[in-house]
C-alpha cells in the first residue's frame, strides 16, 4: 500500500455519482453554492458525459405531466404510481418529484435535447406520461449543463472522474465524507464533506442474467450499476425501504430492446405462440389481485404475471405482434401514396427506438433478418434488477418535503435519508417509483437544494477519524495485496486456493440468487426454506469476500462492485423473507404465501448496524397524502 | 466480443494523454496496449454495447461484433455521429442495407446554459418548494403544493 498516494479533498457538498440524478443535483447545487460561497465536489466512477443508466441514450422520456398546460394533475400521478406498485408508494415523495419533473424536461429542451413535436408545437406523447425524443445525446446534453454549472463556481466546483467511491465515513450519527480509489492511478481518495449525496444508481448482475457467455453484459440496465448506493447508504446506517420490490422488465428477448413504443405508440398486441392473447384470456386471474388487478392501467408486474403463466404452461414463446400493429396504423392512410409514406415513417421510428437506447437489439434484428413490418419478435421477462425508478421501488427511506409529508415521513430536510447529512435520489431513494430519467434528474435537484440548506444550518466540518481512514485504505486495497502475496503459489493467475477472483465471486452470488431467491431458473418463485438457504450461502460468500483478489485497479473495482452486489442481495433476501405474502406476482412469488394480504399493506424496511453487525426489519405504515 | 478495435485504423490516439475510447467507456473496459499503441476491450463479456467507444473514435477504428453466444453472424450496425445528427447504417445478415438519420441536439456542443434562459427564480434557500429556475421553467405561476 506504500505506493498508493492518499489524496485528501475537503469540500462542503459531496455529490457521488454522475448519472441523471447527479447531473440534476450538480446544476441545482452549483446555483445555491454560488449564492452562499460553498464548494461542490462531484465524483463519478466513469466519465460524466456518458455515465449512468442513460449512457447509451433514450428514445423517450417516461415522466412528463404537462402541469402547466393542465394536461394532468399531481394527484393523477400519485394514483398511477400507487396503482402500479400494488398500493405501496410514498405519496409525498411521488408528489415531490411530480411537481418538479416538467421543469427538468423543459430545461433539457433548452439545453438542446430534441423533443418530438406535433403540428401544433405540442410534445408527441407515447403514452399519457411518456414523450418521444431524439435521445442519442440525452445524457451528454444533461451532463454538459451540470458541468457548465460547476465551472461557474470556479475553484469552488470540482469534478473527479474515474474515482470509485466505496465506503462512507461517519462522525457519530452524521456522515462526514467518503473514501474510494482511482481506477486509473495509484491514488486513494479521502473526501471530507458537510453533506453527502449518494446518487450512484441501482444494481444489476445480482441475479444470474439470461445470457451468461459473451452476452453477460447485455443486461437491460447497465452492468456498471453494482449497488453502490445501497451499499454506501446501508453501511452508513440509513434505513432502506422496498428492498423486496425488484423490477423485472419484459423486453424484446435477448437484446432487451424497449417495448414501450410498441405497446403505447404503435398499440401492438402481445400473444403467445398459439395466437392467444394472455391479457384477454387470463382476465379472471386479475380478480385475485383486486383492487389493483381490475383498474387500468394494469400494474406492470401483473402484466408480467399473465405472460409468465402462459410460458409456464408451455404456450411460449410470447410475441410482440409488430407486423400487425404497423399494418393497422398504415391502413388508416387514405391512399397508396400516403400508406407508403406512413410505412416508411413507422419503419424509421421503430428502428430509432432501438438505435437511440438499445443498439444491441437493432443488431440482433439485423442479424436475424427481422423486418418488424413483416414478422413478429419474441419478448421475454428479464432477470430481476434493483432500482428506485421505473416499476422498481428499492432505495433509501428518505424524508418528504415539509409542505407534503405527514409527520412520520418528515425529519427536517426533503430527500435526506435517516442519516444526518446523507441525501439520496433517483435509483438510490425508495418508495417513489416511476421517476425514470426525468424524475431522477428532478429528484437530484430537490435533494441538492435541501442538502445546501442542511449545510447552511450545520456549517461545521464534521470530524473524520484518521484511524478509520487508514483502516479503509488497507481494506480497499487488500485484494491487490492478497494477490501479490500469494500469486506464486499457482501457475494460473485465476486458480489459487488462497483467493477468489471477482468474476467467479459474482457467478457464485448469481447462482445463489437465481436458484434460491426467485430468479429466472426458479420461475421467479421462492419460499422460506429456499430463502434461509440463500442466507446461509450468502454468509459463506461474505466470509470469503475477505479473500477477493485483484491483479490491477480495474479488477479491484470489480472486487468492490461485487461486494456491493452481495449486500444488495442480502438486503433483498431478508426483505422477501420478512414480507409473508405475495404482492407483486410478476416480480416474485412466495409459494408458501401465495396471496396478497391486507395486513401486509405496509412498507417493509430494513436497517443494518455496522457496529453490532445486526439487521433490523421494520414495518412502516403507508400514509396517504389526502 | 462486443466492441473490438481494427488495428489498421487505431493509432492509439497518440496525440492525447489517453485514448478517446478509454476516456468515454462507462464500464472502464477500453485500454491501450502501449507496446503496439492499439486500444482493446479488456472485458468484452461486461460490454453493454452502448457504442460510446464506437461513436467517439476519431479514426472509426472501433466496431461492434454481436455477442457470439446468441447473435447470428454477419450483421453490422455502424454509426457516424456529427455535432447535430447521427447516421446509422444497418447491414443485415442477408446483405440488405438500411440507413437512418436522426437529429441528436439542437444547440451547439458545449453551449447548454444551466438556467436554460428561464432566469434564476427558485425563491430563497429556505423555500423547500421552489427550485432554481422555477416557477418559470414549469410554465406556471407557482409550484404545486397540497391544498
Amino acid at each position: 500500500m506504500e505506493n498508493m498516494e492518499t489524496v485528501e479533498v475537503t469540500t462542503d457538498l459531496l455529490i457521488l455519482g454522475g448519472g441523471m440524478s447527479a447531473s440534476g443535483a450538480t446544476v441545482e447545487a452549483a446555483h445555491w453554492a454560488k449564492k452562499n460561497n460553498l464548494k461542490v465536489t462531484v465524483v463519478d466512477k466513469a466519465a460524466m458525459e456518458r455515465s449512468g443508466a442513460v449512457a447509451m441514450g433514450l428514445s423517450a422520456i417516461n415522466q412528463y405531466l404537462g402541469l402547466g398546460a393542465g394536461d394532468n394533475t399531481v394527484e393523477d400521478y400519485i394514483n398511477y404510481v400507487k396503482q402500479d406498485l400494488m398500493g405501496v408508494a410514498r405519496d409525498d415523495l411521488v408528489a415531490s418529484i411530480a411537481r418538479h419533473v416538467d421543469s427538468s424536461v423543459h430545461l433539457f429542451e433548452k439545453w438542446g435535447l430534441p423533443i418530438w413535436k406535433d403540428s401544433d408545437g405540442k410534445y408527441v406523447h407515447e403514452g399519457r406520461w411518456q414523450i418521444m425524443i431524439n435521445g442519442e445525446s440525452y445524457k451528454a446534453i444533461v451532463a454538459e449543463a451540470g458541468k457548465n454549472a460547476l465551472a461557474e463556481l470556479g475553484d469552488n466546483g470540482e469534478l473527479y472522474e474515474r474515482v470509485f467511491v466505496v465506503e462512507p465515513l461517519m462522525d457519530g450519527d452524521r456522515i462526514s465524507g467518503a473514501v474510494g480509489f482511482s481506477v486509473r492511478e495509484n491514488k486513494f481518495y479521502v473526501f471530507k464533506a458537510k453533506a453527502v449525496m449518494a446518487l450512484m444508481g441501482g444494481a444489476v448482475h445480482v441475479f444470474r442474467p439470461r445470457s451468461t457467455g459473451e452476452g453477460l453484459g447485455r443486461a437491460w440496465y447497465p452492468p456498471w450499476n453494482s449497488g453502490s448506493s445501497l451499499y454506501f447508504t446501508l453501511k452508513a446506517g440509513a434505513e432502506q425501504t422496498c428492498q423486496e420490490v425488484r423490477f423485472i422488465p419484459v423486453r424484446f428477448k435477448d437484446g432487451y430492446g424497449p417495448v414501450g413504443a410498441w405497446f403505447l405508440l404503435f398499440k401492438s398486441r402481445a400473444t403467445n405462440a398459439m395466437g392467444g392473447e394472455y391479457m384477454v384470456e387470463r382476465k379472471d386471474e386479475l380478480e385475485k389481485w383486486k383492487p389493483y388487478g381490475t383498474v387500468k392501467p394494469i400494474p406492470a408486474n401483473l402484466r408480467n404475471w399473465l405472460g409468465m403463466m402462459d410460458v409456464m404452461e408451455g404456450l411460449g414463446p410470447i410475441y410482440m405482434r409488430t407486423e400487425e400493429a404497423i399494418q393497422k396504423i398504415a391502413d388508416q392512410e387514405p391512399d397508396e401514396k400516403a400508406f407508403k409514406k406512413r410505412m416508411k415513417e413507422l419503419e424509421s421510428e421503430a428502428w430509432e427506438d432501438f438505435l437511440d437506447m438499445t443498439i444491441s437489439q437493432a443488431l440482433l434484428w439485423a442479424a436475424t433478418d427481422v423486418q418488424p413490418e413483416e414478422k413478429s419478435s419474441e419478448i421475454a421477462a428479464a432477470e430481476p434488477y434493483f432500482i428506485g425508478s421505473h416499476s422498481g421501488a428499492s432505495g433509501a427511506w428518505v424524508s418528504g418535503p415539509e409542505d407534503l409529508a405527514p409527520k412520520d415521513y418528515f425529519w427536517g430536510y426533503e430527500h435526506m435519508s435517516t442519516v444526518k447529512g446523507l441525501f439520496c435520489a433517483g435509483d438510490a431513494s425508495g418508495a417513489s417509483s416511476h421517476k425514470f430519467s426525468s424524475g431522477s434528474h428532478a429528484e437530484g435537484r430537490i435533494a441538492a437544494k435541501s442538502a445546501i440548506r442542511f449545510i447552511l444550518d450545520n456549517n461545521d466540518q464534521p470530524n473524520v477519524d484518521g484511524a478509520e481512514v487508514e483502516k479503509w485504505k488497507e481494506k480497499l486495497y487488500a485484494p491487490i495485496k492478497l494477490f501479490e502475496d500469494t500469486k506464486d503459489q499457482s501457475s494460473d493467475p485465476d486458480i489459487n486456493p488462497n483467493f477468489i477472483k471477482p468474476k467467479q465471486f459474482m457467478f457464485r452470488l448469481q447462482k445463489i440468487m437465481d436458484e434460491y431467491a426467485a430468479g429466472v431458473n426458479a420461475q421467479f418463485t421462492t419460499n422460506k426454506p429456499c430463502l434461509d438457504r440463500a442466507l446461509e450461502l450468502i454468509n459463506w460468500l461474505k466470509e470469503d469476500s475477505e479473500k477477493l483478489a485483484a491483479e490491477d485497479l480495474h479488477e479491484l473495482m470489480r472486487c468492490w462492485e461485487n461486494v456491493q452486489r452481495m449486500w444488495q442481495a442480502e438486503a433483498h433476501v431478508r426483505t422477501i423473507l420478512f414480507r409473508e405474502e405475495t404482492r407483486w406476482p410478476g416480480y416474485y412469488r412466495r409459494a408458501d404465501f401465495p396471496e396478497m394480504k391486507d395486513d401486509w399493506k405496509v412498507f417493509a424496511n430494513c436497517k443494518y448496524d455496522a457496529g453490532k453487525d445486526e439487521w433490523e426489519m421494520i414495518k412502516r405504515d403507508i400514509i396517504e397524502l389526502t | 466480443m462486443p466492441s473490438f478495435v481494427n488495428p489498421e485504423k487505431c493509432d492509439g490516439c497518440k496525440a492525447l494523454d489517453k485514448t478517446a475510447c478509454q476516456y468515454i467507456c462507462p464500464n472502464d473496459l477500453m485500454v491501450l496496449n502501449k507496446d503496439i499503441m492499439k486500444a482493446y476491450n479488456q472485458e468484452p463479456e461486461m460490454c453493454w454495447e452502448c457504442y460510446n467507444c464506437v461513436k467517439i473514435c476519431p479514426t472509426q477504428a472501433v466496431e461492434v461484433r454481436g455477442y457470439a453466444d446468441f447473435v447470428p453472424m454477419g450483421a453490422a450496425v455502424t454509426p457516424m455521429r456529427s455535432t447535430d445528427s447521427i447516421m446509422w447504417t444497418v447491414k443485415f445478415r442477408s446483405g440488405q442495407i438500411k440507413r437512418f438519420k436522426f437529429p441528436i441536439r439542437t444547440t451547439a456542443e458545449g453551449q447548454a446554459k444551466p438556467d436554460g434562459d428561464f432566469g434564476e427564480g427558485g425563491g430563497d434557500i429556505k423555500d423547500c418548494t421552489t427550485l432554481f429556475t422555477e416557477p418559470a421553467s414549469l410554465n406556471m405561476d407557482a409550484v404545486w403544493t397540497k391544498k
